[in-house]
């Protein structure tokens, strides 16, 4: 990919420690030890690092997903970062401002215009219709009644609740609660949209849907998005990056074909064991140079999953050429190479 | 036979603390002819504890007496005004007023209730006392929930702050109200301000516990919600956490209210001011039964009406709750026009101002001529009901079989004879459950046999002190062993011993005989629905009267005395017994119960085996709510002349002595808190 303006989300070298004094334990000679010394310094003091020394970035309209197991430190991460927990240690910007240093002022006006978030629990006020749930942040915002109003009806309508505007949170179903959690996390237009295993509490089928719609939502709304789960498929299917965590660090960072055909570690190649790959990897993954033997190839676009793209070769087919939206070759398929690349275990293309 | 020598062998061993105790215990008996200090814990080893809570006392009286005279007089002032309204205003206006206040709360049937209920005591002719009720009442009901409020979200916020209040709620619940009414006495002076304030006291726990469930109840994500969508620390208190927490809080309102009422109706008992506590008190002592029973149905009437809109109010805010009722902006001017309507509609109309003489009706004498009629009918079979709970049940509890059975009770002599077969068949039975490796259901066997033989006033001190402390450190350990062996000796050195066997001796027999028929009862409920719909309404009534009006039946019938006490504390006591036993056994998952069935379990074995151990858990919660309530409705029950530690604080209370009243209350508070705790890690153990 070519390279891009400055990231709108960064975070630098982030840790969380629970226990009795974590702030100590970071002072002083903390600094200058090496990570493996750092994470025995806290052991030995007898304090938890649910976070170690996180640090990455997220560029503006592009979804960052942060996946794990239970217990890995992403909700640790996300807390942080929006500062619901205090950070042990680390910096955070926001464009330009250090959200760590942030008055509390500054953090509620912070939050009031930039920051949304979802929960996994939804977290709806259980007093307010779904007309007031989504106009409460702008409520906090100091707007009058008719304008958020207006503005949390659009939201309503954005995510397909129109006519539930006076429905009460105990009178939705577990996945219309959660797209009152999203209305209201985009009420205030906010520019870093933070979502917390968002559709953990929904069963497969409804998860399904409010992920396709996840990506419509954001194909219009373009947020800078940190998107927590600890489903592998999900992050496939949504990141535009992945961060894989474990025991509170990070563990790969990288572009979902990046990590499925270039898993760091066994750990990470676990996740990748019982994935279809055929639906996960596009052309644009595997593609190899060019191929011009002269003969008329059929074509796909470079973001077609494989398993499309499959069904092209045929008795005498043995090359499909992979074409940009301008029409420009940028590459072809081999079927011995597609082989390869789905087989788990097997070299990837680049090795 | 060798497996039977060697388990009784481990028995042994195992009791070994408790075979000492008993042992002692038997020698100190075998002495005791010569020794009476053996039994009744001499006075020269007792401390002077009532003089010195009277001396801080007049400490305290002359330090606050001004703030407290300052702080009565407010009271005096807002009370009065209250009244004014409820009763100087043509009765009308009341009427119309808590009409549209229940319709607000709980809509068109709830206002007609709350109609009914009010013409029933205009037209029982009760009104002015029950009006002056309601208005100690409604004083006394926003300082205790702005008291309980401001204490629970302080206990919510901080964890040092709960740790002073959470004791000191127990306190508050558990010494009896009889005993805090003296102190008041002295220091806010002579008047219905009394009452008031002892009404606070009483009512502010409830509200404390539910605000503290209330905010603690609230999902995290609610609160964290609310700090992402930008809110200051005002706005998250004003708008996520109190009105997440509003339900649960006026649950304690709703508790609050009973409470505020039910301590009214006690506090009458200090006299000199025309409230419908009075009323029945001073008709029962002048055995007006009709009278004290008109009055106390009036109490009723208050009740499920405060209970009901208070509850009303609570279900309101409940998610998906059917009536809104108005906005506040457009209640309060339809509620100030309908008041103004009806005070120009009693100016006009003298009947809506002075409830017309003509339509009060007291069957009072006709009442009276009926209990008498019945008593002479029945009497010889009530006395022999009465005669053979005394007999059988109440004295050799009291006195124990010892000096219990003589020819007067039981027809018989206990000649040495008989008293070798109890022993030997007591001990019979130990040795064989020790023999079986049921070492504990062995030292059971013995304890209730000493007991019921020598009788709750007739066990040595020491032996009392050792088996309880020993009871609770095997429960408990050393914390629990401190609490009860610290509770015992309390009663030991303020003197108060004699007096405490007796409230025990009544006490236990009272919640023995709870556990029996509630339990009963409730298992009668879980199997039938119609039963269960018949018992629960009673149960409610049963729970929401003030304890007083339960006296009333009993007294008409029995006449004073330790049965009569013993019926109105059963009355009381049962309540949870019966619920918790229900529900229990209908909780049971149905999963367990067909699992039962698959192993072909018959009905008895299903019950016994499944049913039974599977909520004995709910069941003993119940038998922990049964003592507790026992317990504060002895001291009630002493007004029907019980003795024990509840008539000592009601003579101490004649006498306005502060020291006395609050020795035995405390006392009291603590055989109350030493069992709520003992049954606690029962439950615990089992869970
Ligand atoms: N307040 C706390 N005190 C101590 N340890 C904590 C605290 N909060 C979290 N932890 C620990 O930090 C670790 C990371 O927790 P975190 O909630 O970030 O996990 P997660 O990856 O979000 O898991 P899940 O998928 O279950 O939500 C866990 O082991 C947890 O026990
Ligand atoms: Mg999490």
């Amino acid at each position: 990919m070519t390279s891009r303006a400055a990231p709108k989300l960064s975070v630098r070298n982030l840790w969380k420690i629970y226990g009795p004094n974590p702030r100590r334990i970071v002072s002083g000679a903390f600094r200058d030890m090496t990570h493996e010394r750092r994470l025995e310094h806290v052991r030995e003091a007898r304090h938890f690092v649910a976070a170690a020394d996180v640090s990455f970035d997220v560029h503006e309209g592009r979804i960052f997903v942060i996946m794990g197991l239970s217990g890995s430190g992403k909700s640790t991460v996300l807390r942080a970062v929006s500062r619901l927990d205090e950070p042990t240690c680390g910096q955070v910007f926001l464009d330009d401002t250090d959200l760590l240093t942030a008055s509390p002022r500054a953090l509620i006006e912070i939050r009031r215009r930039k920051m949304g978030m979802v929960f996994q629990s939804f977290g709806l006020l259980p007093h307010l219709d779904v007309m007031q749930n989504v106009a409460f942040p702008l409520k906090a915002q100091g707007l009058p009644r008719d304008r958020r109003e207006a503005r949390a009806r659009e939201m309503i309508d954005l995510v397909g609740l129109k006519g539930r505007e006076r429905s009460y949170p105990h009178q939705l179903s577990g996945g219309q609660q959660q797209r009152v959690g999203i209305a209201r996390s985009l009420a205030v237009e906010p520019e870093l949209w933070f979502l917390d295993e968002p559709f953990s509490a929904l069963d497969p089928l409804i998860r399904a849907q409010m992920q396709d719609e996840f990506l419509r939502l954001q194909k219009q709304l373009h947020k800078t998005i940190v998107f927590v789960t600890h489903d592998f498929l999900e992050a496939l299917k949504l990141a535009d990056t992945i961060c894989i965590m474990k025991d509170g660090e990070i563990v790969q960072i990288g572009a979902p074909a990046e990590i499925v055909l270039r898993p760091a570690n066994a750990y990470v190649r676990e996740f990748i064991g019982d994935v279809p790959l055929a639906h996960v990897l596009r052309a644009g993954d595997v593609m190899s140079p060019p191929r011009n033997d002269g003969r008329a190839h059929p074509s796909v676009p470079p973001e077609a999953i494989l398993e499309d793209a499959i069904r092209l070769f045929g008795e005498t087919t043995e090359t499909v050429d992979v074409v940009g939206a301008d029409g420009a070759v940028l590459g072809s398929l081999q079927p011995l190479q597609v082989i390869r690349s789905l087989h788990h275990d097997g070299p990837g293309p680049d090795r | 036979m060798t497996g039977f020598a060697r388990r009784f062998r481990a028995s042994c061993r195992s009791a070994r603390p408790w075979l000492a105790v008993l042992g002692l215990s038997a020698l100190l008996l075998a002495q005791r002819a010569a020794f009476p200090q053996i039994v009744g814990y001499p006075d020269a080893w007792t401390l002077p504890v009532a003089e010195a809570i009277n001396r801080v006392m007049d400490g305290l009286v002359a330090q606050f007496q001004g703030v407290a005279r300052a702080v009565s007089g407010g009271l005096n002032l807002a009370f009065s005004g209250v009244r004014a309204l409820l009763i100087g205003s043509p009765w009308a206006v009341p009427v119309c007023l808590f009409c549209l206040i229940a319709w607000q709360g709980g809509g068109r049937r709830l206002a007609l209730l709350t109609g009914a209920l009010l013409l029933y005591i205009l037209a029982s002719g009760y009104w002015e006392p029950a009006m002056n009720t309601l208005a100690l009442v409604l004083v006394a009901l926003p300082l205790s929930i702005l008291i309980g409020f401001g204490l629970g979200y302080l206990g919510f916020r901080s964890a040092h702050a709960r740790r002073v209040i959470l004791p000191m709620l127990d306190l508050m619940q558990t010494i009896p109200a009889f005993a805090y009414l003296i102190p008041i006495l002295l220091l806010f002076g002579f008047g219905p301000v009394v009452g008031l304030i002892a009404s606070v006291v009483f009512a502010v726990p409830p509200m404390v516990r539910n605000t503290i469930l209330g905010f603690e109840r609230i999902p995290p994500a609610v609160l964290e919600s609310a700090r992402m969508s930008g809110c200051s620390r005002p706005q998250q208190f004003a708008w996520a956490e109190l009105p997440s927490a509003l339900p649960q809080m006026l649950v304690g309102v709703n508790q609050t209210t009973m409470a505020a009422l039910s301590m009214v109706i006690i506090a009458a008992i200090i006299g000199g001011f025309e409230d419908i506590g009075w009323a029945v008190l001073s008709a029962m002592r002048k055995a007006q039964f009709g009278q004290s029973l008109l009055s106390g149905a009036v109490i009723v009437v208050l009740a499920i009406l405060l209970d009901r809109v208070t509850a009303a109010y609570a279900a309101r805010q409940l998610p998906g709750a059917s009536h809104a009722g108005l906005p506040l902006r457009r209640f309060a001017p339809v509620l100030a026009a309908a008041l103004i309507a009806a005070f120009l509609a009693a100016q006009a109309l003298p009947a809506l101002r002075d409830w017309p003489a003509g339509l009060i009706h007291s069957p009072a004498q006709a009442i009276n001529a009926a209990t008498t009629g019945f008593v002479l009918a029945h009497g010889e079979l009530m006395a022999a009901l009465k005669n053979g709970v005394q007999f059988f049940l109440l004295l050799p509890v009291k006195l124990g079989f010892e000096r219990a059975v003589v020819p007067f009770t039981w027809g018989i002599t206990l000649t040495p004879g008989m008293k070798a077969a109890y022993w030997a068949l007591a001990g019979l039975g130990c040795v064989l459950a020790f023999g079986r490796g049921r070492w504990k259901g062995g030292i059971a066997v013995l304890v209730v046999a000493g007991f019921l033989y020598f009788g709750a006033t007739g066990l040595p001190w020491a032996t009392v002190l050792l088996l309880t402390t020993l009871l609770a450190f095997q429960l408990g350990g050393i914390r629990l062993a401190l609490l009860a062996g610290g509770a015992v000796v309390y009663l030991l050195v303020a003197g108060l011993w004699q007096q405490a066997m007796i409230s025990v001796y009544l006490c236990s027999v009272a919640v023995f005989l709870c556990i029996l028929l509630g339990g009963l009862i409730g298992i009668w409920a879980a199997a039938s629905d119609t039963v269960s719909a018949i018992i629960r309404p009673i149960n409610d009534m049963l729970q929401t009267l003030p304890q007083f009006v339960l006296l009333i039946p009993a007294l008409m019938l029995f006449q004073v005395g330790d049965f009569t006490a013993l019926l109105a504390i059963v009355a009381y006591a049962i309540v949870p017994m019966i619920r918790y036993t229900e529900h229990g056994l209908r909780s049971v998952p149905a999963t367990l119960i067909d699992a039962g069935r698959a192993c072909g379990c018959s009905a008895w074995q299903l019950f016994w085996q499944v049913r039974l151990p599977q909520s004995l858990p709910q069941i003993l919660i119940g038998i922990n709510q049964t003592v507790l309530y026992g317990l504060g409705m002895l001291v009630i029950a002493a007004l029907v002349g019980t003795t024990g530690l509840g008539q000592a604080i009601y003579v101490a209370l004649g006498e306005a002595n502060a020291g006395a009243g609050l020795a035995a209350g405390l006392g009291m508070a603590l055989i109350a808190m030493t069992a709520d705790r003992l049954l606690q890690a029962v439950i615990r153990g089992r869970a």
